[in-house]
């Protein structure tokens, strides 16, 4: 150390000082790099080639090359898995359904954007369900479906409808189930996301607005919405990362079931692998495979689309 | 070695545990490192009795015991066993054994089996062979049965059933009272496993049963839609409570409590919660599930837990010494007395608990069980299938007519999973 400081004194500049704007920069970067790269980027990598083998995840893998693929997507005189197609039709649906937290959450929070006394524990009481872990969620939800004595069946029996075997014992009625309770804690988030959004909106656009004679749905459609375009933005990822990775609800809510109708990609890769009776790695791995490319057809999007914002901007 | 370690170890424990004068001798020392499952209250409590008291015996030894939840451990144990790996860890008999097996992460201790303190344990060292070798040694295990409200039997005027026809006649007096005959919670799928165990053990025999586990049989076979057929019969007439998917087994024992269904297919761990719930002895008894084809011997489900030694033991010594104390007859008759695990002990010179169930349990499997011994769906059959096929057991106690398509599935996964 002081064989270095006293040879950097004789030199004219240390080569550090030289280098110093071009290598600070990549010294800050350094230890998020290092850290996205052990776990992110090489996993994924490892999930690509474990895909590729049959492995227990134990014992020795052995290469079989895309067999896993050929197999999950039904390639050759094999019929698609059956639990894929399944499973790839309920992330379907929740991304789908799942994007009404956006309007949801747009209408509570124009609601809740007034001054009232009082109004932050509204608010606070509609951001509650975010707050609370999402195991918490499914399980109050699984209790409110209950057959015969949930408050959920009760009430639609008020109106005659029966569902059989109840909302989350019917295969048919499931899925929606579980997304109705993600819905309730996604709302509060993009409620959230809104009201910050709503502070923003810029009052003399609104006056002069006003003064031209706009109101009401006019008002939000031209007005409001446009100014709200990032809070949107943000919504919009979040509830569609939400979305591809719904877990937990289904984990505690149905377990997959009845009889595996309520899997989506995720919970179906964490049951071929590592659940209980899962011993297929390779397997699970090209399920993760075809998942990543999926959300990664959104990230792109994302992606592309902040560009495109960064440009304008510019 | 084994020889003085046994004398001793005899010795010891009737000497009272606490005086361990001579243990020294043995030579055992270091660090013994357990993992256990046995996170549940009795359980967890008998477990830390054993370590302490292991720990008690062996001046030189220290017991290093770690409990995990019990679920938790099902998933674990791969990950335990791989990196620095426990001397001694909990799992359970049969196929369930074969990942770890043929991963080598199980220590083959054939050797300890040939000691002269396991004669008592010969009926349980099928369960515990693969390979033609032993992997690990038994510690409990329990009956399953028909746990039934004894007291609405007597209301209805109905005896225990011995046949199928009686099974049926009961059902249908039960039904007219406007109950259900069984409660079932079917949302974890391993409960309707137990209902295939039965009905396809006593349709078809235990032979049948365990090629059928072993992927020799074809799911699509006529002999295995017979029991479904035989299944159906219960489906058909309303035996089973409503919306049974939506349950637990613990959601589903409500039904049978308040009265509103009469009996349970179970083992014998439930008698606790039902006890737990209110029902006395009086209102509660068991019977063995009825004959269905007169010409097979009828095999019993009564699933073992076990313990293994990793292939990555440190203290070898200590963790065979540490098996060989769990099964002797003196600590099998304390842990799993009616105060403790409340089941039955491994090794035959081990004294049964006097509760009744476990009475009625022992003297079950001991007479009346010339078919055979089932681990129960899913430690008999691979992993895979058993996940695979509870799946159907569960929709096909839902939905009978769509048997078809779920016996080409089964069959299908039975293909690739057994190649």
């Amino acid at each position: 150390m002081s064989s270095a400081t006293t040879n950097g004194a004789r030199a004219e500049r240390g080569w550090y000082k030289r280098n110093e704007i071009a290598i600070t920069p990549w010294l800050f970067l350094a230890p998020a790099m290092l850290f996205f790269a052990v776990y992110v980027i090489i996993p994924i990598g490892q999930s690509f080639w474990i895909s590729f083998h049959q492995w227990d995840g134990l014992g020795e893998a052995t290469w079989v090359g895309t067999a896993n693929y050929e197999r999950l997507l039904g390639i050759g005189e094999q019929n698609m898995d059956r639990k894929f197609e399944v499973s790839f039709w309920n992330n379907l649906k929740w991304l789908v359904l799942y994007l009404l937290a956006i309007p949801m959450g747009l209408f509570i929070s124009l609601f809740l954007n007034q001054t009232v006394t009082g109004i932050r524990l509204y608010k606070s009481l509609f951001f509650f369900p975010f707050v609370i872990s999402q195991v918490v969620v499914g399980l109050v939800f699984s209790w409110f479906y209950l057959p015969n004595n949930g408050l959920f069946d009760q009430i639609v029996g008020l109106v005659g409808i029966d569902i059989k075997g109840g909302m989350l014992g019917n295969p048919n009625t499931a899925t929606y189930g579980i997304i109705a309770a993600g819905l309730w804690p996604q709302t509060a988030y993009c409620m959230i996301l809104y009201l910050t959004g709503l502070n923003a909106v810029d009052p003399e656009q609104v006056e002069a607005a006003r003064l031209d004679g706009a109101k009401g749905r006019k008002m939000l459609w031209y007005v409001i919405l446009p100014q709200l375009k990032p809070a949107t933005f943000i919504a919009f990822v979040v509830t569609i990362i939400g979305a591809l990775r719904s877990f937990d609800l289904i984990s505690v809510m149905t377990n997959g079931g009845p009889f595996g109708s309520t899997r989506v990609l995720s919970f179906f890769m964490f049951e071929e692998s590592l659940s209980e009776f899962g011993f297929r790695m390779g397997y699970g791995a090209a399920i993760a495979v075809v998942l990543f490319f999926i959300m990664l057809f959104f990230i792109v999007y994302f992606l592309w689309s902040m560009y495109q914002d960064e440009k304008g901007g510019r | 070695m084994h020889s003085i370690l046994k004398t001793s170890l005899a010795a010891l424990v009737a000497a009272g545990v606490a005086t361990t004068a001579s243990a020294d001798g043995h030579g055992l020392s270091g660090e013994l490192r357990i993992i256990s499952d046995m996170s549940n209250p009795a359980p967890r409590a008998v477990m830390e009795k054993l370590a302490a008291d292991f720990d008690a015996m062996h001046d030189d030894l220290t017991v290093d015991l770690t409990i995990v939840d019990r679920e938790a451990w099902k998933t674990q144990i791969r990950n335990a066993l791989g990196a620095n790996p426990p001397d001694v860890v909990n799992w359970y008999a049969a196929t369930r054994m074969t990942p770890y097996v043929d991963a080598g992460l199980f220590m083959d201790i054939s050797d300890l089996w040939e000691d002269p303190a396991m004669e008592g344990l010969a009926s349980t060292k099928g369960a515990m062979t693969l390979d033609g070798k032993q992997w690990g040694v038994p510690y409990t295990y329990y009956q399953w049965g028909v746990y039934y409200r004894k007291d609405i039997f007597e209301e209805l005027g109905l005896a225990e059933p011995a046949t199928w026809e009686e099974e049926l006649a009961n059902c249908q007096v039960i039904i007219d009272s406007g109950r259900k005959c069984y409660t079932i919670g079917s949302k974890f799928l391993w409960t309707a496993g137990g209902w295939f165990d039965y009905i396809n053990s006593r349709t078809n025999g235990y032979d049948f049963h365990i090629q059928l586990a072993n992927g020799e049989v074809e799911w699509t076979d006529d002999r295995v839609r017979q029991t479904f057929a035989n299944w159906r019969q219960l489906i058909d007439m309303g035996a089973f409570i409503d919306d049974h998917q939506s349950y637990s087994w613990q959601e589903a024992m409500p039904f049978m409590v308040d009265g509103e269904a009469t009996a349970y297919l179970m083992g014998n761990f439930s008698v606790a919660a039902f006890r737990d719930g209110g029902l006395t002895d009086d209102q509660l008894d068991f019977y063995q599930f009825p004959t269905i084809n007169p010409d097979v011997a009828p095999a019993e489900d009564a699933p073992t837990d076990t313990f293994h030694i990793a292939s990555g033991a440190q203290n070898v010594d200590a963790a065979k010494a540490f098996l060989l104390y769990v099964t002797s007859p003196e600590v099998q008759s304390e842990i799993n007395g009616g105060d403790a695990l409340g089941q039955l002990p491994v090794n035959a010179a081990a004294s049964v608990s006097d509760d009744k169930f476990i009475q009625e349990g022992f003297e079950m499997l001991s007479n009346n069980a010339s078919g055979g011994i089932m681990q129960f769906f899913d430690r008999d059959f691979p992993a895979e299938m058993a996940s695979v096929g509870m799946e159907g057991l569960q929709e096909f106690m839902v939905f009978p007519d769509n048997l078809d398509d779920i016996l080409a599935r089964l069959e299908e996964a039975r293909q690739r999973i057994y190649q």
